[in-house]
């Protein structure tokens, strides 16, 4: 709407800034510096100084070497970054369409005013605030296959207990596992975003006769889509960073092994980890991580682009 | 959904109830562990009531392990990481979203877009930088740039900011009253939940810290409870501490816990805060 009517005492059009007192900017400015300097210092600085590193041979004692693209091309035909890759991936795969289902799924089921709600949710989120440390010392013992009470229904069904913890095909699963126990905190988001769900949609579709799935998929998903993006970049972002756990469970327990059997465990963050403060390779890490650097950057942008497609937002937001 | 039918909720009950037993189910098991004696724990089948009743662990993992040492280094790191981001993150939260000055939707922007940088990228140049100036081995590297705000504390202050009335800043104004005035009369305690919010979720990012305390700290004498922890379950010592590991894992979570029923009703509604964000 262009034809708002202008106060008798509004200041001739000039540029914004010129508008603006200085003692508002000076303000401005001094209260975020610390924060700018944040920015500067542990941030952008190192942002940049990483790239930088990322084409030098850097072992901290002596100065780096420029060495080109050396570190790239290298990386091609590590064996083990590729498996760290796989790792990685293969996690994600499994992790992040489990943790937004089952999440939502609790959500929706939280949602229709269960009895003793505030009890349940408890129970749910608690985990998610468990320090990985303690979670790791839990899970070891629960995933146990001659002790542990995970294997206990499958012995009573006949069934043979994997080697959770032991065999390289269940060690993603179970990593993928302990981090579920964790996902308390997605459900009470999405149960936030279901319960702001006006019910006047709902009486509407009522009135029309819509039963519960015709209501859940042209009302609750498509209006609740905009924070299962939100959440889909976030765990998308988390899942390639997996380390503490992984680190804890599996890491240096033997030496022809760093990361679990076979190197199962391998993931991308824990071999970035090894090769900067393990093998003081820091260029070599550096590369790495801007490797990483640069495919969340894209995915997310993709994610961004095709959001159009299946998020719904009510309101264009006035930001 | 809204209300669901008869057979619906109880289907609800059994799920979210049923399931959410069995998520307590690691809690119960390692509090009863923290009193078994080591050879007591790795049983089948679990002993949930620990037979013999070893409270003793409990005293004797203090001199066992360097518990208070542990403990102090984490209390002081939390204590100190938390008030230097919360004031920081204020300070730039408040002035984001009610001062204007030139440039600040540029430093905005490249804020909330550090958001998406992995820690990755810049751990290995903040350690090379922390090593230099000697704060390898030191608490400082991960105390010192809490005071130089977090984005996303930031950003969650600013939003909050956002939506409290102008005018009762403009008559502070009027009265002549400073900016920080202003900020720390008026508009900070209008903001409280949103301080208390983060505040809450800065303790908990702090406590459980596990892969910045392992950079930086090499020495045990600086060493926080989760370093602590993750060593006693390397069998360093090459004896069975199997119990005193459930004790310290009973000292990381206990306070957690206790921290999630004082602030039960903030800490919910920032995570909702943070999934749901603008």
């Amino acid at each position: 709407m262009n034809t708002q009517t202008i106060p008798l005492n509004a200041p001739r059009k000039l540029p914004f800034y010129r508008r603006l007192s200085f003692e508002e900017a000076f303000w401005g400015w001094a209260l975020i510096m610390p924060a700018v300097l944040g920015l500067l210092l542990f941030k952008v600085g190192p942002v940049i100084a990483s790239l930088g590193l990322s084409f030098t041979s850097y072992d901290i004692i002596s100065a780096p070497k420029w060495i080109g693209f050396q570190n790239y091309s290298q990386l091609v035909v590590d064996n083990y970054w590729l498996k760290s890759i796989q790792v990685t991936l293969w996690y994600s795969v499994l992790f992040i369409p489990l943790s937004l289902i089952i999440a939502y799924i609790i959500a929706l089921l939280m949602s229709q005013d269960l009895k003793g709600i505030s009890i349940y949710r408890t129970m749910w989120y608690l985990p998610s605030l468990v320090p990985a440390v303690a979670s790791a010392v839990v899970w070891r013992w629960a995933l146990n296959p001659e002790f542990g009470p995970v294997n206990y229904p499958l012995r009573v069904l006949g069934l043979d207990a994997p080697g959770w913890l032991t065999d390289p095909k269940w060690i993603i699963p179970s990593v993928v596992l302990i981090q579920l126990w964790a996902l308390g905190t997605g459900a009470l988001i999405f149960l936030a975003a279901i319960k702001g769900v006006p019910d006047t949609y709902y009486e509407a579709a009522e009135v029309d006769g819509a039963n519960f799935w015709v209501k859940f998929w042209n009302i609750t998903l498509p209006m609740t889509s905009s924070v299962i993006f939100f959440q889909l970049i976030i765990s998308i972002i988390a899942s390639f960073q997996v380390f503490g756990v992984a680190y804890i469970l599996f890491s240096g327990q033997t030496t022809s092994d760093p990361a679990g059997p076979g190197n199962s465990a391998l993931f991308y963050v824990l071999y970035t980890y090894r090769n900067a403060f393990g093998y003081f390779k820091n260029g070599y890490a550096s590369a790495m991580a801007w490797v990483m650097f640069i495919v969340i950057m894209l995915l997310t942008l993709l994610l961004f682009r095709l959001q159009k497609a299946w998020v719904y937002y009510e309101t264009a937001g006035d930001e | 959904m809204r209300k669901g039918s008869l057979m619906s909720k109880t289907f609800g009950l059994i799920i979210v109830g049923g399931g959410g037993l069995i998520m307590m189910l690691p809690f119960l098991w390692l509090i009863s562990s923290s009193f078994k004696a080591a050879n007591k724990i790795y049983v089948f089948p679990p002993q949930m009531i620990p037979d013999p009743f070893r409270w003793q662990n409990y005293v004797e993992v203090f001199t066992a392990v360097p518990v208070l040492t542990y403990a102090q280094n984490t209390l002081i790191v939390t204590v100190f990481a938390t008030i230097g981001t919360v004031l920081s993150s204020i300070l730039a939260g408040y002035s984001f979203a009610r001062l204007r000055f030139k440039g600040r939707d540029v430093v905005f922007s490249l804020l909330i877009a550090t958001l998406m940088l992995p820690y990755v990228v810049t751990m290995i140049p903040i350690y090379i930088m922390f090593s230099k100036i000697g704060w390898v081995n030191t608490l400082l590297p991960l105390i010192v740039p809490a005071f130089f705000g977090e984005a996303f504390y930031i950003f969650l202050l600013r939003q909050f900011f956002r939506t409290i009335p102008m005018e009762l800043e403009n008559a502070a104004q009027i009265d002549g009253a400073s900016r920080l005035r202003i900020l720390f009369q008026i508009m900070a305690p209008l903001a409280r939940p949103a301080i208390v919010v983060v505040t809450i979720l800065s303790v908990l990012d702090n406590w459980n810290a596990f892969m910045q305390p392992l950079i930086f700290l090499t020495k045990r004498n600086v060493w926080t409870l989760a370093l602590g922890l993750n060593s006693l379950q390397r069998f360093e010592t090459g004896r069975d501490w199997t119990h005193y590991m459930m004790v310290l894992g009973v000292f990381m979570v206990v306070p957690v816990v206790i921290l999630y029923f004082i602030a039960q009703r903030e800490l919910i509604e920032g995570i909702v805060m943070t999934g749901l964000k603008t």
